[in-house]
């Protein structure tokens, strides 16, 4: 697709000036970026939730719903956004599809899981004591499912910032558009800057999906008495 | 007319989907209020299905459950559960919730405010006996027997009348489990409740219940009686069986000293002539005279003693330690033991030190061949 300069050895891995004269550029890359990912990781959570609901609800469903979002990650993203773009022209949707899909399978099964984690007593008394069916699921299985939602959370950010690269090919920016910037120029500096700051996102949103986490689960921090 | 029974389960029955037979059939049993009611039997023979039909975690295929004349299934089942406590055997504490979280449930979800809710989990603490620091605890830092009082305290939060226990101390070790049936004991004196509790333990359920239903599987009523009168007189050969051979000893653990007739026997003051040792000893055929002091019981002298040291004033001859006693409330069993393992008589002696005379294994069996109570 692309015919690709021989990079040459002169070219410095990254020129510091190029901070200062594409500073803008680099922002707003930054930010599409978040943008993406934010977009994909909501959208996923959601479809996620209603098919990890209907999963636990109906322990039939798990397998074609499993089968599906197992096809949906092997798709190439490249080979989606193709599929699409007739449909969906070289939008932001077109970009958000694929990378909203690819987050299904790791977040239902982590639901799922989760959800299947909560010991039977437990739920045994909620129900015993009077919680409702909403009340239960709220106050009792949602928090003790989020040890398993929170690892699928943190697989699926760390993925899609990756991920997100990709929609630059259609058009859509982000610091993938550094990284093709770079490889057209046969400039290392726009491609070693976009492919950091993705790295440095990554772990940043990791850390902070961890963090909150952490914070929401107290119980988990503290020791076992033996 | 006899009064209301708190519960009253009229011809109910369970067919689970899927299933030929009926995991509970036809069972009606009346609780009374205020009593400890143990539903007891092999495993498998309907106990938890039954417990579980009271506060509608399984619905009845037949029949009708009322609890204060109501029919249950009038009220919605979430409001039913939150006027009745549940206790289960995994105690199912809420892992994420602090234990007074944990206690809070109920009461937080039938919209109580937070001072109230705060004074009645202290209060509860109190109560099962549970320090006042373990509260900002959460569960996993429990040991199991601190875990199952939480499990009571939190049943008991909204002060529910009636409290079902499915076999609320078999995952705890044997001391732990008889510490919490005594707190049980202890506690019901206090609140009053009506309480139905599963138990596959027939000891466990002559100890604890005011009255025993013994169910065979199928959720058939075999005998309903008191703990006295199940082991007393089995209804059929699935009770005996069941009871077991020893029956006649449990019946022991049943009943108190102060239910029997003990005799004076053989005792004089210690301020007396030394010949009135003598004509005791005949009187009661015995080898062991007891000395008392103003009415206080002092300890046993042998014949042999006496006999030895012609010139010694009573007081001073020599008595057998440790005196063998019982009290009042000594259990019979524990008399037995205490009877069975000295050879001097055994005395009855109150908390203040009083002698209130003797008992025998003759006192005993005779006290057994009475019902509870006559
Ligand atoms: N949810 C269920 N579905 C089908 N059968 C059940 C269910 N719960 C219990 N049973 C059956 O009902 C019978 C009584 O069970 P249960 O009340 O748990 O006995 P117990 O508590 O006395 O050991 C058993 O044969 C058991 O297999
Ligand atoms: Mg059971």
């Amino acid at each position: 697709m692309f015919d690709l300069p021989v990079l040459q050895a002169r070219n410095p891995i990254i020129r510091w000036s190029y901070f200062v004269d594409e500073w803008d550029q680099i922002q707003a890359a930054l930010q599409q970026h978040i943008e993406l990912t934010v977009i994909a990781m909501a959208i996923g959570i959601v479809v996620s939730s209603a098919l990890a609901g209907v999963a636990l609800r109906y322990a039939w469903s798990l397998p074609p719903i499993t089968a599906f979002s197992s096809f949906l990650y092997t798709i190439p993203s490249v080979a989606l956004f193709g599929l699409l773009v007739p449909y969906t022209g070289l939008s932001r949707t077109t970009a958000v599809i694929p990378l909203a899909s690819y987050t299904l399978l790791v977040l239902v099964t982590s639901i799922v899981d989760g959800f299947r984690a909560v010991p039977a007593e437990v739920r045994d008394a909620a129900d015993g004591m009077g919680l409702t069916p909403r009340q239960r699921v709220l106050q009792v299985e949602l928090p003790l499912a989020l040890p398993y939602i929170v690892t699928g959370l943190r697989i699926a950010t760390v993925s899609t910032v990756g991920l997100v690269t990709v929609a630059a090919i259609i058009g859509q920016g982000g610091l993938g558009r550094l990284i093709l910037d770079g490889l057209r120029r046969a400039f290392w500096t726009p491609m070693t800057i976009g492919a950091s700051l993705s790295i440095v996102l990554a772990l940043l949103l990791d850390a902070a999906t961890y963090g909150a986490g952490r914070v929401a689960m107290p119980w988990a921090r503290r020791g076992r008495a033996s | 007319m006899t009064e209301q029974p708190a519960i009253r389960l009229d011809q109910v029955s369970k067919r689970f989907p899927g299933s030929e037979v009926e995991a509970v059939r036809s069972l009606s049993l009346d609780i009374p209020r205020g009593s400890i009611v143990a539903l007891i039997g092999p495993s498998g023979c309907g106990k938890t299905t039954t417990l579980r039909m009271i506060n509608r975690l399984i619905e009845p295929t037949g029949g009708r459950i009322e609890i204060e004349g109501v029919d249950v299934t009038s009220r919605a089942a979430t409001e039913l559960r939150r006027g009745i406590g549940y206790v289960i055997q995994q105690v199912g504490l809420f892992p994420h919730r602090t234990i007074a979280q944990n206690i809070a449930t109920v009461p937080k979800t039938l919209g109580w405010d937070r001072a109230r809710v705060d004074a009645r989990v202290e209060e509860l603490a109190e109560l099962v006996g549970l320090e006042a620091e373990m509260l900002d605890r959460y569960p996993d830092e429990l040991s199991g027997g601190q875990q199952q009082r939480v499990g009571v305290a939190r049943a008991l939060a909204a002060d529910p009348p009636v409290l079902l226990m499915d076999e609320p101390f078999g995952a705890v070790d044997p001391i732990v489990r008889g510490r919490l049936q005594d707190e049980l004991l202890a506690l019901q004196t206090r609140v009053h409740k009506t309480i139905v509790l599963v138990t596959h333990d027939i000891d466990e359920a002559v100890k604890v219940a005011d009255r025993i239903a013994l169910l065979n599987v199928g959720g058939i009523l075999e005998q309903y009686a008191s703990a006295d009168e199940l082991l007393r007189t089995p209804a059929n050969a699935f009770v005996e069986e069941f009871v077991g051979e020893d029956r006649g000893m449990k019946r022991l653990t049943l009943r108190l000293v102060s239910d029997l007739i003990v005799t004076d026997g053989a005792v004089v003051d210690a301020e007396a002539d030394r010949s009135a040792v003598p004509p005791v000893l005949r009187a009661a055929n015995s080898d062991w005279f007891g000395l008392t002091q103003d009415g206080r019981f002092l300890g046993w002298v042998s014949r042999q003693d006496y006999e030895a040291q012609p010139s010694t004033a009573l007081a001073d001859l020599p008595r057998a330690l440790p005196a063998a006693q019982v009290t009042p409330d000594s259990t019979l069993r524990r008399a037995m033991e205490v009877i069975m393992t000295s050879d001097t008589s055994t005395a009855v002696v109150d908390d203040g030190g009083r002698f209130g005379g003797v008992v025998t294994l003759e006192q005993i069996r005779a006290g057994l061949a009475a019902p509870e109570g006559s």
